[in-house]
C-alpha cells in the first residue's frame, strides 16, 4: 500500500511538473513566434526607400512616422513627466498620512491607470480637438498621451521617492537645509533612476499607442511643421497599413522597426533599475 | 532677514506647485467623466436608455437609424471570458514556473522575454493574427479571444509572479516538511497563499482585454451583430468606437461616445473591485 501511496505523489508531481513546463513553452513560444514572424516578414522588406523623408503613395516610407513618433513622445514627456514627478513629490515628502485629498488621489490615479486608450482618444478628441479648438494635431496627440501616462510617471517617481532612505533627508535638515533643499538637491537625485526606469517604460507605452492617437493626432502621413499639424506615429502607421491592405510587406518592415525600439526601450529600463538595485547586492 | 523670507516664501509657492501637480489626476478624471457624459448622455436620453443598451440591432446609417449596443456589450463580454479561460491558466502556470521552478540561469532568459510580449505594441500583435491566426479559426470570437489570452500573459504572469514570491518561503518549507513534494507544495500551500494577489492579476487582465482596441478591430470580424458562435465575427464596445467615429454623423457619433460611456463603466466597476481585493488583502 506505501508503494500505491507512493506512485500516487509521484504521478502528481510528474503531472504538475509537465503543466508548468507546458505553460512556459508555450509563452515563450508565442513570443518566439511573433518576433520571429515579424522578422521574416519584415527584415527583406526593409528597403532603403522605406526611409525616405518624404512619404509617397509609392514609396511608402515609415520615416516621417518615426520622427512623427520621437516628437510625439517628446512633447508627451515634457508634459507628463514634470507633472508627474511633481505630483509624486508632494506625495511622497509632503502629504500627511491619513490626509483625505492623498486618498481621493490616489483613487483617481488608479482609475486613469485602468481607463482604455480608446476611452482616452474619445476624450482626446472631444476635449482637445473640438472643445478647444486645437483640430486633429501633435499637440492634442500630446496632451492626450500624457494623461494617459501621468499615472505611470507617478506610481515609479513615487516609488524611486520613497526608496530613499530617510538618513539622506535627517542628513540635509541637520546640516541646515530646508525642505526644498533637501528635495532637490539630495531626494531627487537620489531617486533620479528609479523615476527614469518609469519614464522609460512610459516611451513604451507612447510608442506603442494606437487607439488613443487615431482621432487626436490623426493619420497625417508627413512630418508636421507645426504643433498643430496632424502627424502619424508608428503604430498608427502600422495600422493604417494593415487597414489599407495594400503595402503588408511595409507593415511588417514597420513591424520590426517598433520591435527594434522596444527591445531597445525594455533593455534600457532593465539596465537602468538594475543598476538601481545593484547597490544592495 | 529678507533672504530668509524669500526662501520661506520659496518653500510655500512650491509646496503649493507640487500640490496642484497632484490634483492634476483629479481634474483628469473629472474632465474625461465630465465630457464623455455631457456628450454621450443626451444620445442615451434620446434614443432611450433600455433602447440604447437592450436593443439587439446597430444600424446607424438606416433610415430611421437604430442604435442598439447590446451586441457589442455581450461581444465584449465574450470576448474577455475567452481571453480569461486561455490566458489565466497559461499565465498562472507560467508564474509558478518563473517563481518556483524555472533554474536560475533560464529565469534570465525568461523575465526580459515576458517583459517584451508586454512591450509589444497591439497592432504588432493584431498584424501576428491576423496572419496567423486568422487562417486558422477566420475573423472570429475564437481568434480574438486567443490573441487577447496572449496579450494578457504579461499583466497575469508579472502580478501572479510576485504574489507567489511574497508568500513566506516557511509555507513551502512547512509542506515539505510534513512530506509533500515540491509541486503538491507549491499547488497546495504557496499558491492558495497568493490567492489574493493572482484575483487581482486576473481582474487586472479582465481590465486590458475589455479595453483592447486595435488587436480585437484587426482579427474579430466586427460585425455588429448578436455573437452566434464562437467562429463567427463579433463586435466589441471599443471596435464599434474606433471603425465608426470616423464617419459619424451628429447622433450617431453621440451614440458611439455613449458606448464610451458604457465601457468606462464597466472599467469603474472593475476598478473597485480591484481595490476591494486590495483592502481585504490588506486585512
Amino acid at each position: 500500500m506505501g508503494e500505491t501511496v507512493k506512485t500516487k505523489k509521484k504521478a502528481f508531481e510528474r503531472v504538475m511538473q509537465s503543466a508548468t513546463w507546458a505553460a512556459a513553452v508555450i509563452t515563450i513560444g508565442v513570443l518566439v513566434l511573433i518576433v520571429g514572424f515579424v522578422l521574416v516578414r519584415g527584415v527583406p522588406h526593409l528597403k532603403p526607400s522605406l526611409f525616405a523623408l518624404r512619404y509617397t503613395s509609392d514609396n511608402v516610407s515609415l520615416m516621417p512616422a518615426l520622427i512623427s513618433t520621437v516628437i510625439m513622445t517628446a512633447a508627451a514627456l515634457i508634459i507628463a513627466v514634470p507633472l508627474g514627478v511633481f505630483a509624486a513629490i508632494y506625495l511622497a515628502e509632503y502629504a500627511r498620512r491619513g490626509n483625505r485629498v492623498v486618498a481621493v488621489i490616489r483613487m483617481t490615479t488608479e482609475t486613469l491607470s485602468g481607463i482604455p486608450s480608446i476611452v482616452y482618444g474619445l476624450f482626446g478628441g472631444l476635449f482637445f480637438v473640438v472643445a478647444l479648438g486645437w483640430g486633429y494635431s501633435v499637440l492634442a496627440g500630446a496632451f492626450t498621451l500624457s494623461i494617459m501616462i501621468l499615472p505611470l510617471v507617478m506610481r515609479s517617481s513615487e516609488e524611486a521617492l520613497n526608496a530613499v532612505p530617510d538618513m539622506y533627508r535627517e542628513g540635509a535638515f541637520g546640516l541646515g537645509a530646508g525642505k526644498l533643499r533637501t528635495v532637490f538637491r539630495i531626494v531627487l537625485p537620489a531617486a533620479m533612476r528609479g523615476i527614469l526606469a518609469g519614464v522609460i517604460l512610459a516611451v513604451g507605452r507612447i510608442v506603442g499607442e494606437t487607439a488613443a492617437l487615431i482621432y487626436t493626432a490623426g493619420t497625417v502621413a508627413q512630418v508636421p511643421s507645426n504643433p498643430l499639424q496632424s502627424a502619424r506615429t508608428l503604430s498608427v502607421h502600422m495600422y493604417s497599413l494593415s487597414s489599407e491592405g495594400l503595402h503588408t510587406d511595409e507593415g511588417y518592415a514597420t513591424a520590426v522597426v517598433l520591435l527594434v525600439l522596444v527591445v531597445v526601450i525594455n533593455a534600457v529600463s532593465a539596465r537602468i533599475a538594475k543598476r538601481l538595485g545593484g547597490g544592495d547586492k | 532677514m529678507s533672504k530668509q523670507n524669500i526662501i520661506k516664501l520659496r518653500e510655500k509657492l512650491m509646496s503649493a506647485v507640487f500640490l496642484v501637480a497632484a490634483l492634476a489626476s483629479i481634474l483628469a478624471v473629472g474632465l474625461i467623466c465630465f465630457f464623455l457624459l455631457v456628450n454621450g448622455l443626451p444620445a442615451m436620453g434620446e434614443i432611450g436608455v433600455f433602447k440604447f443598451l437592450l436593443g439587439r440591432e446597430w444600424s446607424p446609417t438606416d433610415i430611421p437609424p437604430v442604435f442598439g449596443i447590446l451586441p457589442m456589450i455581450v461581444g465584449s463580454l465574450y470576448v474577455t471570458a475567452g481571453a480569461i479561460i486561455i490566458g489565466v491558466p497559461i499565465g498562472v502556470l507560467t508564474a509558478v514556473f518563473l517563481a518556483r521552478v524555472c533554474p536560475k540561469r533560464l529565469y534570465k532568459l525568461l523575465k526580459p522575454g515576458v517583459d517584451l510580449m508586454a512591450g509589444i505594441p497591439s497592432v504588432v500583435y493584431g498584424f501576428f493574427a491576423m496572419a496567423v491566426i486568422v487562417p486558422l479559426t477566420g475573423s472570429s470570437m475564437l481568434t480574438a479571444s486567443i490573441l487577447l489570452g496572449v496579450m494578457i500573459l504579461p499583466t497575469i504572469i508579472g502580478l501572479a509572479e510576485s504574489a507567489l514570491r511574497a508568500v513566506p518561503e516557511q509555507y513551502y518549507e512547512g509542506a515539505l516538511a510534513l512530506g509533500a513534494g515540491h509541486y503538491r507544495s507549491v499547488f497546495f500551500i504557496v499558491l492558495p497563499a497568493a490567492k489574493s494577489g493572482i484575483l487581482t492579476a486576473a481582474v487586472l487582465g479582465i481590465g486590458r482585454a475589455i479595453g483592447e482596441t486595435m488587436a480585437v478591430v484587426m482579427v474579430a470580424g466586427n460585425q455588429a451583430r448578436m455573437p452566434v458562435s464562437l467562429l463567427k465575427g463579433v463586435r466589441t464596445m471599443t471596435a464599434n468606437i474606433v471603425i465608426e467615429m470616423g464617419y459619424a454623423g451628429e447622433l450617431h457619433r453621440q451614440a458611439l461616445i455613449a458606448t464610451g460611456v458604457v465601457l468606462l463603466l464597466f472599467i469603474l466597476i472593475i476598478n473597485l473591485s480591484l481595490s476591494a481585493l486590495k483592502n481585504r488583502s490588506k486585512q
